[in-house]
């Protein structure tokens, strides 16, 4: 049984709840006065201003802010009390785009993508449409966490669904701390499940990508010396098998964001942030080939501007009026969070970017 | 000067060594990086044997830099407390081996 640590932001009636008030933050402070650059002035100066899109090829859906966990550095604020939902009419809506856009991959993501209860409608659906790559970001637990979803590993299979999943460590003290306690040993038990459907193994087509985001304020280390580290383990202490390590860096929003004021870390954060910004990385920020969509059929850069309310900026800004040409013209939205993106080796939801 | 010997910003400072000695300065980041490379240790093995000398040398920009550089790695708690006993045992045992010159000099003098 998983045990919930927290209550979401929005539940808690706190000010960083709102899009508007967790702008203004990062609009202030050190970057108001001057002390770091916005992340405008930097990348002006290396020529990417604006950031302009290449072609569409991931629409990242998400379906819903509702999720059985509620993670400490949840980016989305998700959690139980979140109604959020979309609806099978805007499911639609996207199905009808995604089969006209040319895009490859579809990728759903919460929330928990599965407590939608057109889920698997909209699944089997999105299969028809003749898209390469399907991932569902499944935080693993859901599948443990009631008997309506202990089939989710067969019905994966059963549409070649390709599976990422969020463990933050190899062990529990690290995992439940971020994730809540009961979180890894529910994981680690999904984990087993999938794999003995074949995600993960050798030669069986059926991808299981882990995602790892660091527990507190400071960055992902080397990208392939963590997935050595965590394959090593997992195999050793539990015989899991996995396919990549995706390391993400957790970009200074909602709830992580929170965390940061609240241990005193943000300052140190955004500077370490900013003294490792890579301008090989800004080439490849995932919102110049990614299309975000919120459950109410908004269009969005990425999910993080999703979560500050940042629309993109074209006149067609809802999936029902979908503008391929307009949006392919548009300028990316960006603020101090992008910073996340382009530290280090870079960082998407598909992990490194260089 | 401060008031105090120790700023934490000067960390991010260490790279301006060159600006006096440009010569010698590079020379030690390049053989620095070299260091800390994967070889016969992993990069991981080499930043908890630096965490324990950050220790031992009681250096706070080295504890400060190599307590980030372990979590990043995914280092756990225990492993790093356990890297910085090594470390202390090490200390103490220098100190304690020592004894036994003492322990020479007493019987040689008072029988």
């Amino acid at each position: 049984m998983t045990k919930l640590n927290l209550k979401s932001l929005k539940r808690r009636k706190s000010l960083l709840a709102q899009a508007d008030h967790q702008l203004e933050y990062l609009s202030n402070g050190i970057f108001k006065s001057g002390e770091l650059p916005t992340f405008k002035a930097k990348i002006e100066k290396d020529g990417f201003l604006p950031l302009k899109p290449k072609k569409l090829e991931i629409f990242q859906i998400n379906l819903g802010y509702m999720c059985n966990q509620v993670c400490s550095h949840c980016h989305v604020d998700a959690g139980p009390d979140r109604q959020e939902i979309m609806t099978r009419e805007t499911m639609q809506h996207c199905l009808d785009v995604i089969k006209e856009s040319g895009a490859h991959t579809l990728d759903l993501t919460g929330g928990a993508p599965e407590m939608n209860p057109n889920f698997r409608w909209f699944v089997e659906e999105a299969s028809k449409v003749g898209i390469d790559d399907i991932i569902v970001r499944s935080n693993l637990t859901i599948i443990k966490a009631n008997k309506k979803y202990a089939e989710l590993p067969d019905f994966f299979k059963k549409h070649g669904i390709h599976v990422v999943s969020s463990l933050p460590h190899w062990t529990k003290g690290k995992t439940d701390k971020q994730r809540g306690e009961g979180v890894f040993n529910a994981s680690i038990e999904a984990l087993k499940d999938l794999n003995k459907v074949g995600y993960g193994m050798q030669d069986s087509g059926l991808k299981l990508d882990l995602v790892y985001n660091p527990s507190g304020a400071f960055m992902p280390g080397n990208q392939a010396s963590l997935e050595k580290d965590f394959k090593k383990a997992l195999k050793d202490d539990f015989d899991i098998h996995f396919n990549n390590l995706l390391a993400i860096t957790n970009l200074p929003i909602s709830r992580f964001l929170d965390y940061l004021i609240a241990s005193e870390n943000y300052e140190d954060y955004m500077y370490n942030l900013v003294e490792a910004y890579n301008p090989i990385a800004v080439q490849n920020v995932m919102c110049r080939n990614t299309l975000s969509v919120s459950w109410d059929g908004w269009l969005y850069d990425c999910d993080f501007n999703q979560m500050l309310c940042m629309k993109i900026e074209t006149e067609k800004n809802h999936i029902k009026d979908f503008d391929l040409e307009a949006l392919q013209k548009r300028n990316i939205r960006i603020h101090q969070h992008c910073y996340g993106c382009t530290a280090g080796a870079g960082s998407s939801c598909g992990g490194t970017t260089t | 000067m401060d008031n105090s010997y120790y700023n934490p910003k000067d960390l991010k400072k260490f790279g301006n060594i060159t600006d006096f000695q440009k010569e010698l300065g590079d020379k030690f980041f390049e053989y620095y990086t070299s260091v800390f490379k994967d070889g016969a240790l992993t990069e991981r093995e080499k930043a908890l044997i630096a965490l324990a000398v950050a220790h031992t040398e009681q250096c706070p920009y080295c504890i400060d830099a190599y307590t980030q550089d372990t979590l990043q790695r995914g280092v756990t708690r225990e492993e790093m407390m356990e890297a910085v006993h090594v470390g202390a045992a090490i200390k103490s045992g220098a100190a304690l081996v020592h004894s036994t010159m003492m322990m020479n000099k007493v019987k040689k003098l008072d029988g």
